[in-house]
This record gives structure tokens, C-alpha cells and sequence, in this order.
């Protein structure tokens, strides 16, 4: 009888080996192939080259561009940084870890998102209210007392 | 099943049961079979892992610079030994990628043989970062001198520790696959090390950009 | 190169590390007391397991059961225990600050009152709440979502056993060595090597530890279960609101409880290998860890209460004979609370000095979290309006929660305003802010599931009599033992204090400790209704599977399930699906049962969680021998678990039958 599925992505598994009881007919590798990736895309050769290719473009730059002292600005060079080690990682999401908003019903996407969400709270909340506190709180140079009000 | 024979009250007879009560598969599925929630659950533990990296970013992002007189990080750091570690880790993904290809062919023999070149990748990788530590450590710029080398070590060596057990996974089932095959068990397994093993390599990416080149810069 | 011992206590140094006689506290007279007490305790259970021949079933059935409603039984009997330690403790405080004032220096030394206070909090939140919430959770969601199990049975297993040795590490610090006396949440610089040297703190660092990782699996356990083992037609928006909290509860687990193990890391590499994380000097900042630990600690009370609100979504409903008010209001109320729960935290800290720009932002996040627990507030009274209640406990409990959370949560929005906070910061008025919320809160509302779910678990009711007892004694006790700490706390007298000069407190203090003995006797009627219970079980029998007329499909199943929940899994149309069945006529069929698929037992779990416990107690004495084979057994023993492929099994379908037949034979007598 026919089953309506209404949250997880992919058809239902077969739940193990061979050795299991032959309630389930069939050849089980057809329907495990889609469980391998969860739903989401398999894995080509052209993906994980293009991700190489790309992952090695977005390393060298960053170091040429810090050995080799290319931006002056320290604050627009960190800038550039970040911004690409975030290409880098959107890049290895897509190629290497096959993320897309199709996976395990998105919410493989949704996981990764919120986790996302809270390790920017996280990082800069911590960082701004670190500051704060050594602003306020930690011990002050002797220059620092001279200059109090 | 016989709904004729579905009676769960007695008396009530068969016909008054068969006309009143909907159809029980309406309300029953016969052989209902959920999706295996194993790659699932594996995504869901790695974003755990990713918190627990996101504290130890947070502290090295608040402790970085305090260097208590010592060592910092510009006069530490050896970008070339980076570069390095880098690129053995970015091809050992590549060469998981390509082990991962040959798991969608079933060839046992090509999944082992770029599984043992993703292994030994890592393990350089491992072997150079060591050495990294050991001549810190040698320089009087160990953990212990200061709150920033506390959270360089601290960072580095903890993606180290997980890159060392995701080795000894991986040797582990490069012996289940040798003995059971590629069977959907270990494929799923290898699924699950292999979202692992990409997930060390976006932490690195973290690493070497806010650890290493950003901390090199005034 | 040979180790030449030249003395045989460099030997007994290696092996034994810092642990000597010296540790065990004979000198303590309570100690000596609760161990003999505990020691003569353990000998009858221990001959009665013998006696009765029970040690076998005991493994087979229990030890190394994968089934999520034996692991959800385990989870509360566990929560009960520790609820008699931790409550033990509470006694012990208030009959202390009861005495000591002026001259009287009572019974209890800073040293011993310090360990006590900090035990008290590391208990009662890791080793009672979490418990009893994961409990419920693990019992009752597989069995809402018309699943047979979780996701992942094993990890279940190891998670439980991973608490429970946590537990078993928190007691052992009773008799062998101290426990820390930093208070619960162990803020350095009091906690690092230099001010805390022995062993309390790492007992601290080390038990959490454990425990965390059976927390963590648990919460990554059940959103996998939720989300990928639901019945066929049971949309999210279908989902008894329980497991919505359910949900909700384990995404904040997933997502804090890393904070968690990581603070403590840090905090162990400080003690252990002499990091300069949160030292004094070398750079630390101790503020860091206070940051840090309040991160994880303000989503662990969104943990501890969002699984008590939807115990008390389905309580309201059922016993007011009525749908839920405002399904979807409810849902987004959750979902909010999760989400803001990690924009909170600073709050915990307003005083530590990070200035009035950062203050404000939290004090307004503070305030806007409390907005959808009003919600939820409303639509339970929109619930109950024009329905038909029936006061049976569970819904005495959510009455009692439903007046003390509200007025605790006020409190809470008070201290929401910075500089309010400052005033009362570390007063008694914030103790008694949350615990009128925690006990308001998570402990009515354990309560109020125990007693809806028991006859599900167990197939007969609660004695309803001393039920009510227990209440009305948990309730007046609850008033009694805390609004005096509101008016002691505004008067500006401070927390963890053993000793007051101002005799002038002393009858404040003294109406407390008469509420902590009322409290006493409500946990003590408790633990009477169990008794009572299983001796009129069959006056108390729960036949039919469904004694309340609840509306979601746990109350489908027998009474207890059996292990495999569902002969058939259920399809689902609409929300509140068993009350829907019911409606429509549902006849339970019969015959036609195939065989059902079934993880097996498996002793597992229980041992790798106990090398655990072996490797960490290791650790807090400094043997480093044993704690490097506990670390290296440990992991052998993962390594070979993973070589095990043949973990499941099929029940026939005559043996399904012959169940099921049961239940047929026992319903037709029930009429």
C-alpha cells in the first residue's frame, strides 16, 4: 500500500544487510544508492575538481597577498581575508560536502544555517562584549592611570 | 489484513463493524520502513563539533593577542610550513573525493587505495603540524607561556586531534570494507567520514585565515 | 630505559597518583554517617538483586536494553535518586543558615557548607533535571510520532549510561576525596590550580564531562529521530506539541552543550597542563570563561523548561477535554524562545563591568524573550476556558506551575533591568528568582508527567490520593521555603552564606527551613504514592491503554507498550491523530501482523560509558597509568564495537500476534 512520506527526503530505506530476513524483496542497492547521499547530489569527478581548483585559487591568494605584502592596510587585508576563506568554505560546502537545500529534506541546510547563525553570535558577541570588559575591567598601564580624568 | 475480522469490541457484529469503522488503512500503514537517519544524525553531531570549534575560535579571537611580554605571533609563525600543511590537507580531500567516486562504481580495490593515500596525507599532515608544536615548544613558545599560545595550541592541536582520529577511522573502515565490502553499511559509513573529513578542511581553512594570516599582521 | 623505583611508594606515587587514605573523610562525622547509611542501603538492594535471582534479568532486561521506554524509565529512577541527594543537601543548607547567626556558628563549616551549596546546584540541574526532562522526552516522543524507537537505539543506551556514571562520579566525590567549593557553574580564578588545588573541582570538570557527551548524542538522537521517524501523514505542523518542544529542546542541546564540554576543556587544560586561559597572569582573563560558560548556560534552562511546557500543553488539553488553544502560536512561541535563548546570556553577568551599551542590549533581549512564554501562558488559559477539567494530579501540578512560574517569571523580568540587577545580583532574591522558576517550572512539571505518563509506562495509574499530597505539600512547601528569599534578597543579604551577623534575618531564615520540611514530606509522600501504587496495582489497573482519554497516539498502545510500540504504524490526518481515530470509529485489527524489524540489546553501551567513568576518575586523582588504559581500553572497545554489524533482529509475526491477542483478551475483560 502506498505510503505518503511526508518529511524526509528519498524513499524509504531498506535497513541493513543482506543478512536481514527476505521480508524485503529486491535488490536493495537500487534504493541504497539514493540513502548513500542522503538525497543529496552524488558525488562527480567534475564536481571535485572544479572544488580543488577553486579551493587552491581561493589558499594561494590569500597567502600571496600576506607574504607577499600586497595591501597595505592591515584592516582592509584582514577584510580580504575573511571574505575569501568565506568563498573557500561556500565552496567546499557546495563541491566536497554536496550541500544543497535538497538534502535530507533541507534540513541538512537548515542545521547548518542555524549552527552558522550561532557561531557569528557567538564569536562576535563574545568579542564585543570581551572588549567591553577589558575596556572597563582590566588592568590599566601606567601611561593609562596618568591620563585618568 | 481482513477487516471482517477486525473486531476489537465484542459484541458488536461483523456487519455493524464493517459499516461503521472506516477502513483500518486509513489509520495503519502495513510495513512502514523510515529513512535511515544515520547521515542525518552524523551532520547533525558535526555541528556540534562546529560549536565546540566556535568556542575555541571566540577564546583565540579574545586571547590572541595577549602575549604577556612573549613570543607573538608575528615572530612565530612560518607561513611556508603552512602552505604546506594546507596543501596536504586540501589534496587529501581530493583524494577522499576520488575514494568516494570509486565507492559509487563498487570498486573495493580503488576505494582502499585512495583511502590509504588519504590516510597518509593526513598523517603528514599530523607530522608536520608535530613538528611545528615540538620547535615552538623548543623556543620557550609553548602553551604555557602565554594566554595566546594557550589558544593557538589549543585551536591547532584539537583540529590536529581530530584530524589523528579521523585517521584511525579511517584505517578502521579500510578494514571493514576489506572484510564486508562495500556493502550499504559501509557506505553510509563512508559517507559519514567523509562529511568528516571535509568538515577538518573548512575548520582549516579557519585556521590558516584567522589563526596564522591574520595573526601574522600588526 | 628501565624505570628504576628505588622506593616502592615512587611505585605506589605512579599508580596511585594523589589518591591516599588521607582522602577518605573520616573525620567528617555526616560523611561517616551517609556512608553507612548509603553502604547498608546498597548491601539490601544488593541482596535482594541476589535473593530474588534478579541479576540476570536485571542485564538483560534493563542494563543493556536498547528501548527507548526502559532508557526513559532508567532516566527518571535515576532523577529520583539524585533528587534525594540534592534535596539533602538543600536540608542541609537550611537548617544551617536557620542557626547560624551571631555567636552560633551552626553545624556546617565553610569548608563543608561550600562543597554542599556547590553540589547541590551541579545535582539538582545535571543529575535531576536533565534527567527527568531527557527521561520524558525519550519515553513518550518515539511513541507520539507513531515510531517503534529513536534513530539510533544504541547511542541511547551509551547516553544513559554515560549520566548515570557522570552520577556515579559526583557521589563517589562524597566519600573518596572532596567535591569542588566553587559553587555550580566552578568561575575561575577560584577554580584554576592556584586557589582550588585538590580534587573538587576536577570531580567538577570531569563528571560534567562524561555526562556531556550522553547529553550531546541524546539531543543529536532525538532531532534525527524527529525529523526522519515521524508516521507517514505527521507533517510538523501535526506533531503533538510536545514533541515540538521535544525538538525545539534537542536543537539547544545540539547547539549549546559544545559550548559546555569546550569551557570545561579549557578550564582542565588550566589545572592540567598549565594553560593561561582564565589564570591571573600569563594573559588569562578569567571574565572569558564566565562569558563563555553563560553561553552554553543560558540555552541549558530553555532546555530544562521547553520540554515542561509541552508536558503541560498535552496535561491542559487532555484533562480540559479540548483541543489545544492556539496550536500555531505555540509552535512559534517555541521556535522564538529557542532562537532568542542564545541572545540572552549576558544577563547572568550584568555587574562583571562590560558598560551600559552592552547592558541595555541584553537587558532588552531579556525582556522580549519573556514575550512568547506569555503566550503559551494565555493560550493555556484559552484551554482550559469552557472546558471540561478534571482535577486529576497532573493537572493540579499545571494549575500550581501555572501561578508560581508566572510570578517567578516576573521576578526574572525585573532582573532583566540592569540596574535593578545590580542591586540584587548574587542576592538570595536571585535564588529565589530561579528556583521559583525551576521548581514552578521544571519540577511541576516533571511531576505533572510523571503522573500523566505512569500508567503508560508502568499499566496502572498513581495512587491519585497521595498524588495530591504530595502536591498541596510541594506547593505551600515551595511558598514557605522561597518568598522569604525575595524579601531577605531586597533587604540585600547575599547568596552561599553559611553565617549571618544579623540575628535580625533569623525568622526569615526559619519560615524557609519550615518550607524545605513541608517540601521534605511532599518528595516523602512521593516516593509513599509509589509504593502504594504497585501494592493496588490491579485497583489502579489501566486496561484500555488510554486512562485519561488522551488525544495523541501514545494512547494507542497498550499499557505498558509493547517493545516494538505499534503492531502497525500509524497514518496520520490531522493533529491530536489518537482523538481523531477515536472519533472516527477506529476498530484495531486483529490479525494479518507481519514481522518487525528490532535493534538488539547489547552490553555495549554500558561498558564503554564505565571505561569512561574508570579513565576519569583516573584523571581527577592524577593516575595517569590507569587513565591511559581506561583512554586506550576505551577505545579499543569503540573500535570493536564498530565491527559489530549484526545489531538487529525480527519478532515474528506469530509472536506479534500472540501479543497482540493479549491485548484483544485483556480490553474484552476491561468491558
Amino acid at each position: 500500500m502506498s505510503q505518503s512520506d511526508p518529511g524526509p527526503a528519498g524513499p524509504a530505506a531498506l535497513p541493513h544487510e543482506r543478512q536481514a530476513a527476505g521480508v524485503h524483496g529486491g535488490d536493495q542497492d537500487e534504493h541504497d544508492d539514493h540513502d548513500d547521499e542522503g538525497g543529496a547530489s552524488h558525488a562527480t569527478l567534475r564536481g571535485y575538481l572544479t572544488g580543488f581548483f577553486l579551493s587552491v585559487a581561493l589558499t594561494a591568494l590569500p597567502f600571496w597577498l600576506v607574504m607577499g605584502k600586497v595591501i597595505g592596510n592591515p584592516g582592509m587585508l584582514a577584510g580580504a581575508l575573511l571574505a575569501l576563506g568565506a568563498v573557500q568554505i561556500v565552496v567546499h560546502m557546495v563541491y566536497f560536502l554536496h550541500m544543497d537545500s535538497r538534502s535530507e529534506g533541507g534540513w541538512n541546510m537548515l542545521a547548518l544555517l542555524f549552527t552558522v547563525v550561532l557561531l557569528v553570535i557567538t564569536l562576535s558577541g563574545s568579542i564585543w562584549v570581551m572588549f567591553h570588559l577589558n575596556q572597563n575591567m582590566m588592568p590599566m598601564s601606567p601611561q593609562q592611570m596618568r591620563n585618568m580624568p | 489484513m481482513s477487516e471482517a475480522a477486525a473486531l476489537a469490541q465484542p459484541g458488536s457484529t461483523p456487519r455493524a463493524a464493517a459499516a461503521a469503522a472506516p477502513a483500518a488503512h486509513d489509520f495503519l500503514v502495513r510495513d512502514h520502513h523510515p529513512g535511515n537517519g544515520t547521515l542525518l544524525g552524523f551532520w547533525l553531531y558535526l555541528m556540534s563539533d562546529c560549536l565546540i570549534f566556535a568556542c575555541l575560535f571566540a577564546c583565540y579571537g579574545v586571547l590572541g593577542r595577549s602575549v604577556d611580554g612573549g613570543p607573538t605571533a608575528a615572530e612565530l609563525f612560518e607561513l611556508p610550513v603552512v602552505a604546506l600543511n594546507t596543501a596536504l590537507l586540501l589534496l587529501s580531500s581530493i583524494t577522499y573525493g576520488f575514494a568516494v567516486i570509486q565507492m559509487q562504481r563498487r570498486r573495493r580495490g580503488g576505494t582502499l587505495a585512495w583511502l590509504a593515500l588519504t590516510a597518509l596525507l593526513g598523517a603528514g599532515f599530523v607530522a608536520v603540524e608535530l613538528n611545528e608544536f615540538a620547535h615552538l615548544i623548543g623556543e620557550g613558545a609553548g602553551p604555557q607561556r602565554s594566554a595566546f599560545l594557550s589558544s593557538f595550541f589549543t585551536l591547532v592541536g584539537t583540529h590536529g586531534l581530530h584530524v589523528s582520529f579521523g585517521i584511525v577511522w579511517l584505517l578502521t573502515l579500510m578494514a571493514q570494507v576489506a572484510r564486508h565490502g562495500l556493502s550499504a553499511a559501509n557506505r553510509r559509513r563512508l559517507m559519514c567520514l567523509s562529511m568528516f573529513w571535509h568538515f577538518l578542511d573548512v575548520v582549516w581553512i579557519g585556521v590558516f585565515t584567522f589563526v596564522y594570516l591574520m595573526g601574522v599582521l600588526p | 630505559m628501565g624505570i628504576r623505583v628505588s622506593e616502592p611508594s615512587e611505585l605506589v606515587h605512579l599508580l596511585l597518583g594523589r589518591l591516599t587514605l588521607e582522602a577518605i573523610p573520616l573525620h567528617e562525622p555526616i560523611l561517616v554517617a551517609t556512608f553507612v547509611a548509603v553502604a547498608l542501603g546498597g548491601l539490601g538492594v544488593l541482596g535482594a538483586l541476589t535473593y530474588f535471582r534478579a541479576w540476570r534479568p536485571l542485564w538483560r532486561d534493563w542494563v543493556t536494553s536498547i528501548d527507548h521506554k526502559k532508557i526513559g524509565i532508567m532516566y527518571i529512577a535515576l532523577g529520583v535518586v539524585m533528587l534525594l541527594r540534592g534535596f539533602g543537601d538543600a536540608i542541609m543548607m537550611r537548617a544551617q543558615q536557620a542557626i547560624s547567626f551571631g555567636d552560633a556558628a551552626g553545624y556546617l563549616p565553610p569548608h563543608h557548607y561550600d562543597q554542599i551549596f556547590t553540589a547541590h546546584g551541579v545535582i539538582m540541574i545535571f543529575f535531576v533535571a536533565m534527567p527527568f526532562v531527557t527521561g520524558l522526552m525519550n519515553f513518550v516522543v518515539p511513541l507520539q510520532i507513531g515510531a517503534r524507537d529513536v534513530a539510533f537505539p544504541f547511542l541511547n543506551n551509551f547516553s544513559f549510561w554515560m549520566t548515570a556514571c557522570g552520577a556515579a562520579l559526583v557521589m563517589a566525590s562524597l566519600f573518596v576525596g572532596e567535591f569542588a567549593r566553587t559553587g555550580w557553574l566552578a568561575y575561575p580564578p577560584l577554580s584554576e590550580l592556584a586557589y582550588s588545588p585538590d580534587v573538587g573541582v576536577d570531580y567538577y570538570i570531569w563528571s560534567l564531562q562524561v555526562a556531556g557527551v550522553g547529553t550531546v548524542l541524546s539531543g543529536v538522537n532525538l532531532v534525527a529521530t524527529i525529523v526522519k521517524m515521524r508516521a507517514p501523514g505527521m507533517t510538523l505542523m501535526r506533531m503533538p506539541v510536545f514533541t515540538w518542544t521535544a525538538l525545539c529542546t534537542n536543537v539547544l542541546i545540539v547547539v549549546a552543550f559544545p559550548v559546555l564540554t569546550a569551557s570545561l576543556a579549557l578550564l582542565s587544560l588550566d589545572r592540567y597542563v598549565g594553560t593561561h586561559f582564565f589564570t591571573n597572569d600569563g594573559g588569562g582573563n578569567a571574565m572569558m570563561y564566565v562569558n563563555l560558560i553563560w553561553i552554553w548556560g543560558h540555552p541549558e534552562v530553555y532546555i530544562l523548561v521547553l520540554p515542561v511546557f509541552g508536558v503541560f500543553s498535552e496535561v491542559v488539553s487532555t484533562f480540559s477535554s479540548k483541543r489545544l488553544f492556539g496550536y500555531a502560536s505555540m509552535v512559534y512561541a517555541t521556535v522564538v524562545i529557542t532562537i532568542l535563548s542564545y541572545l540572552v546570556w549576558l544577563h547572568h553577568f550584568f555587574t562583571m563591568g562590560s558598560g551600559a551599551s552592552v547592558n541595555s542590549f541584553f537587558g532588552i533581549t531579556t525582556m522580549v524573550i519573556s514575550i512568547p512564554t506569555g503566550a503559551k501562558i494565555f493560550n493555556w488559559l484559552f484551554t482550559m476556558y469552557r472546558g471540561r477539567i478534571r482535577f486529576e494530579p497532573p493537572m493540579l501540578w499545571t494549575l500550581g506551575f501555572m501561578v508560581t512560574f508566572v510570578i517567578g517569571g516576573m521576578t526574572g523580568v525585573l532582573l532583566a533591568v540592569p540596574p535593578a540587577d545590580f542591586v540584587l545580583h548574587n542576592s538570595l532574591f536571585l535564588i529565589a528568582h530561579f528556583h521559583n522558576v525551576i521548581i514552578g517550572g521544571v519540577v511541576f512539571g516533571v511531576m505533572a508527567g510523571i503522573s500523566y505518563w505512569f500508567p503508560k509506562a508502568f499499566g496502572y495509574r498513581l495512587d491519585p490520593f497521595w498524588g495530591k499530597c504530595s502536591f498541596w505539600f510541594w506547593l505551600v512547601g515551595f511558598y514557605f521555603a522561597f518568598m522569604p528569599l525575595y524579601v531577605l534578597g531586597l533587604m540585600g543579604v547575599t547568596r552561599r552564606l553559611s553565617h549571618f551577623d544579623d540575628a535580625s534575618l533569623q525568622p526569615w531564615f526559619q519560615v524557609a527551613a519550615f518550607g524545605a520540611a513541608l517540601i521534605a514530606l511532599g518528595i516523602a509522600c512521593f516516593l509513599v504514592q509509589l509504593v502504594v501504587s504497585y501494592v493496588r496495582r490491579d485497583a489502579l489497573r489501566d486496561a484500555t491503554g488510554d486512562p485519561w482519554n488522551g488525544r495523541t497516539l501514545e494512547w494507542s498502545t497498550a499499557s505498558p507498550p509493547p517493545a516494538y510500540n505499534f503492531a502497525f504504524t500509524p497514518r496520520v490526518h490531522g493533529t491530536d491523530a489518537w482523538h481523531e481515530m477515536k472519533r472516527r470509529g477506529f476498530v484495531r485489527p486483529v490479525d494479518g501482523f507481519v514481522p518487525i524489524h528490532m535493534p538488539k540489546n547489547t552490553g555495549a553501551g554500558f561498558v564503554l560509558a564505565v571505561l569512561s567513568a574508570v579513565c576519569a576518575f583516573g584523571l581527577i586523582w592524577h593516575m595517569w597509568p590507569l587513565a591511559a588504559l581506561a583512554f586506550a581500553a576505551l577505545l579499543v572497545a569503540t573500535i570493536v564495537h564498530t565491527f559489530d554489524y549484526a545489531r538487529d533482529f525480527f519478532i515474528p509475526a506469530d509472536e506479534v500476534a500472540r501479543t497482540e491477542a493479549q491485548r484483544t483478551r485483556l480490553l474484552a475483560s476491561h468491558v
